[in-house]
């Protein structure tokens, strides 16, 4: 290689790494809000949260299967309007190996349980305290579902409201093999 | 096959290059019609401008451009100043994408619309924004190594002596017989020179007098410094360098810390001090009532045991307390944890009478603790207060059913059952703040008659971990020093050739301060015995003022 093509590959080296670095930075930010702790493929972080009944959950117990993780609040009213068609879900693939958990962001035992008992819905719900959970998923928008696989990474991230279809479509695809 | 210009001395220079990098002579028609030569960059040939075949080497002389820096320079000051006419969404208070741009349309019109759509309204999230910064970046490295290599390159191989028509160029130049001691101008010139802490290099009857080459790196290192800063800052990119978040965190509650992993902050207490005195003169002007003294908040940092999960927050370890005031945040890990903002008086327990409507009898108060309401409130055996449905933020009814707006207790209501030996079945009241109970089953004999409230505080606090701060630091400092070096110090150069009828050529250059130059001279002048120099600037009455050296 004679010096001129020595050189122009340097050149060449040192440009494509600098707009590297400009791209990067571009991306970084302009993704920077919405993936910062949480991205889909990640391992779902762990917890462990005491449900309404006394019964603690934990997510890496229910490693093999799929886990349909809920973010709600009783004043969130899409949250509501999806809970019993969660439900009914939730009955018909708790026995196929998908477990449902709603997990609420730091309201009061008596707001969840009327509110609870009000829906008469069956599935798991558990309440984030200190929001301890919901700072470990970066969860901002309510409703937030969080799709995680039987291998316990996260398959999929959704912000608003599911219709029904939606819902059994989402069990199913983390339903293990 | 690489094109050279072969001087006349026999040296092979490259393509580009205007002065001979052995002897001197200049090599171009334009460099020798100039009567003083352009020493800039010593004549080299500017990298760019040696080649400009390939796509690569077009894109490449493109950023080594002088010009095209000072224009990204330029539209990036422009950019910057054009982006504090209205203020960053940072500063807005609203919280969602959508009602950030309502916010600068309504309040700024087509200007905020416009404003918020171009980006300015965030400048250093824009990515076209960021990329002419980048493209800075690029244009300061690239043109620093085409400029500063070869310079190097050429200041550590310069020869003593150099031709005539090199020497005859310089600015400051001095011919002629030495008045006396002829012999020994040459002993005396170095002597003189080592004086005046020169670097005297001496070839049979040439000398070379060198001060201050070390100035001549000065912009180099300041680019580095830049490049250092800009890497800095890119580098809060990357997880893990730079955290800044913000929560809110209400007395006597625990929450972890956003940013944070397993670490949780309790709020024991937040304390707002004002100032008592009458207000007077601005105070008075600025229609200021209370003057703050203090924002404080007591908090206690608790972490998680070690391998403990998130929500798992029965066994907190006990960290430490603080008290973070204003530019005293609680440090810990890393961390930084500030008082940013409060807010005052948020419901927390409110205390209704159970009142009989008639005689107006208070048959006992019941306290409700709203961040953990109870089913059933006991006065005594026979009288009781049921809470069946508690909204903190209540927003009127649909379908019949009260709805609350928000999980804070910015509007309480509640449907209470009303228990009393006279009615023990129960009446059903719908209690709101500031309006007529609702009374849906049938007229009640007994009321709940509003009795008071405790409040408390919510401290706003900011968690702030930046790793990049001793980067941004060092490349600060190397900025600083290459500065600094560039313009308290300047390169002085002094040719001396000692002819074989004795007499003395004598050329000298300086980047900056010809001054200080001229006074060296004038001192080897005197001691020496040369002839007197004279300024080819002076007499040909060019402006010459080159302090160009700063820029690269």
């Amino acid at each position: 290689m004679d010096k001129k093509q020595k050189r122009s590959l340097t050149r060449g080296i040192i440009l494509v790494v600098l707009a590297a670095a400009i791209a990067y930075t571009v991306f970084a930010t302009a993704t920077k809000d919405k993936v910062k702790v949480l991205k889909v493929g990640a391992t779902a972080p762990d917890f462990e949260l005491v449900d309404l009944n006394g019964e603690t959950h934990r997510l890496s117990d229910y490693k093999g299967q799929g886990v349909f993780l809920n973010f709600w609040g009783t004043w969130c009213e899409p949250c509501k309007k999806e809970m019993p068609a969660m439900d009914r879900q939730y009955t018909a693939f708790k026995n196929q190996g998908v477990q449902t958990l709603a997990i609420n962001i730091a309201q009061s035992d008596f707001e969840v349980q009327k509110y609870i008992k009000n829906l008469g819905v069956s599935f798991p719900v558990v309440i984030d305290k200190t929001k301890s959970v919901m700072t470990a998923y970066n969860i901002y928008p309510l409703p937030t579902t969080i799709l995680i696989s039987p291998e316990g990474k996260v398959q999929k991230i959704i912000t608003g409201e599911m219709t029904e279809g939606q819902i059994a479509s989402y069990m199913e695809s983390i339903k293990p093999e | 096959m690489m094109e050279k210009i072969i001087c006349t001395c026999n040296h092979e220079n490259p393509v580009g290059t205007n002065l001979c990098e052995k002897c001197g002579r200049p090599l171009t028609t334009e460099e020798q019609e100039k009567k003083i030569v352009d020493m800039r960059y010593d004549g080299i040939a500017i990298r760019s401008k040696t080649h400009n075949k390939s796509i690569i080497d077009k894109i490449w002389n493109f950023f080594s451009s002088v010009k095209i820096g000072i224009t990204l320079i330029i539209i990036t000051l422009i950019a910057a100043s054009v982006g504090t006419i209205l203020p960053q969404e940072f500063a807005v208070r609203v919280s969602s994408e959508s009602e950030k741009a309502a916010y600068y349309t309504d309040v700024y019109g087509w200007f905020g619309t416009l404003y918020y759509n171009l980006g300015l309204a965030d400048l250093y999230s824009s990515w076209w924004f960021q990329i002419i910064v980048g493209m800075l970046g690029i244009s300061i490295i690239v043109a620093s190594i085409d400029r500063g290599f070869p310079l190097h390159r050429s200041l550590k191989n310069q020869r003593v002596k150099r031709h005539i028509s090199f020497m005859k160029r310089q600015r400051i130049i001095a011919e002629g017989q030495p008045s006396q001691d002829g012999d020994k101008t040459l002993d005396l010139l170095e002597q003189k020179m080592k004086d005046l802490k020169y670097n005297v290099r001496r070839e049979d009857n040439a000398i070379l007098a060198e001060r201050g080459r070390f100035a001549r790196y000065g912009p180099y290192i300041n680019h580095v410094g830049l490049i250092v800063f800009l890497g800095a800052v890119m580098l809060r990119l990357l997880p893990g360098f730079y955290v800044d978040e913000s929560m809110w965190l209400p007395e006597g509650e625990t929450r972890a810390i956003t940013g944070m992993d397993g670490y949780f902050l309790h709020n024991d207490q937040f304390i707002l001090e004002t100032y008592d005195n009458d207000p007077q003169g601005e105070q008075l002007k600025q229609g200021v009532n209370v003057v703050a003294k203090n924002f404080q908040s007591n908090v206690t940092l608790f972490k998680q045991k070690e391998g403990a999960v998130a929500g798992q927050t029965s066994d907190l370890e006990t960290v430490k307390s603080y008290d973070i005031r204003v530019n005293h945040p609680l440090k810990h890990d890393g961390y930084a944890i500030y008082q940013m903002d409060y807010r005052l008086n948020q419901l927390k327990t409110m205390y209704f009478d159970l009142v009989n409507k008639e005689t107006e009898k208070s048959l006992g108060r019941v306290s409700i603790d709203l961040t953990n309401p109870q089913d059933e409130y006991v006065i005594d055996d026979n009288t009781k207060v049921q809470l069946i449905t508690y909204l903190s933020d209540f927003a009127g009814f649909k379908d019949g059913e009260p709805q609350s707006a928000s999980p804070n207790p910015n509007n309480p209501a509640f449907v209470f059952k009303m228990f009393t030996p006279e009615t023990p079945e129960g009446e059903t009241s719908f209690v709101m703040i500031g309006q007529k109970a609702l009374e849906p089953l049938g007229e009640n004999e007994h009321m709940m008659k509003f009795a008071g409230v405790d409040t408390r505080s919510m401290s706003g606090l900011t968690v702030r971990k930046d790793k990049t701060i001793p980067i941004l630091a060092i490349g600060g400092l190397i900025f600083m020093i290459g500065v600094v070096i560039g313009s308290y110090w300047n390169h002085r150069r002094i040719w001396v050739e000692q002819l074989e009828d004795g007499s003395i050529r004598l050329a000298a250059h300086t980047n900056k301060n010809w001054f200080s130059l001229k006074k060296d001279l004038d001192g080897l002048t005197e001691f020496a015995h040369i002839p007197q120099y004279t300024d080819q600037a002076d007499l040909e009455k060019v402006e010459v003022e080159k302090e160009g050296d700063n820029i690269l």
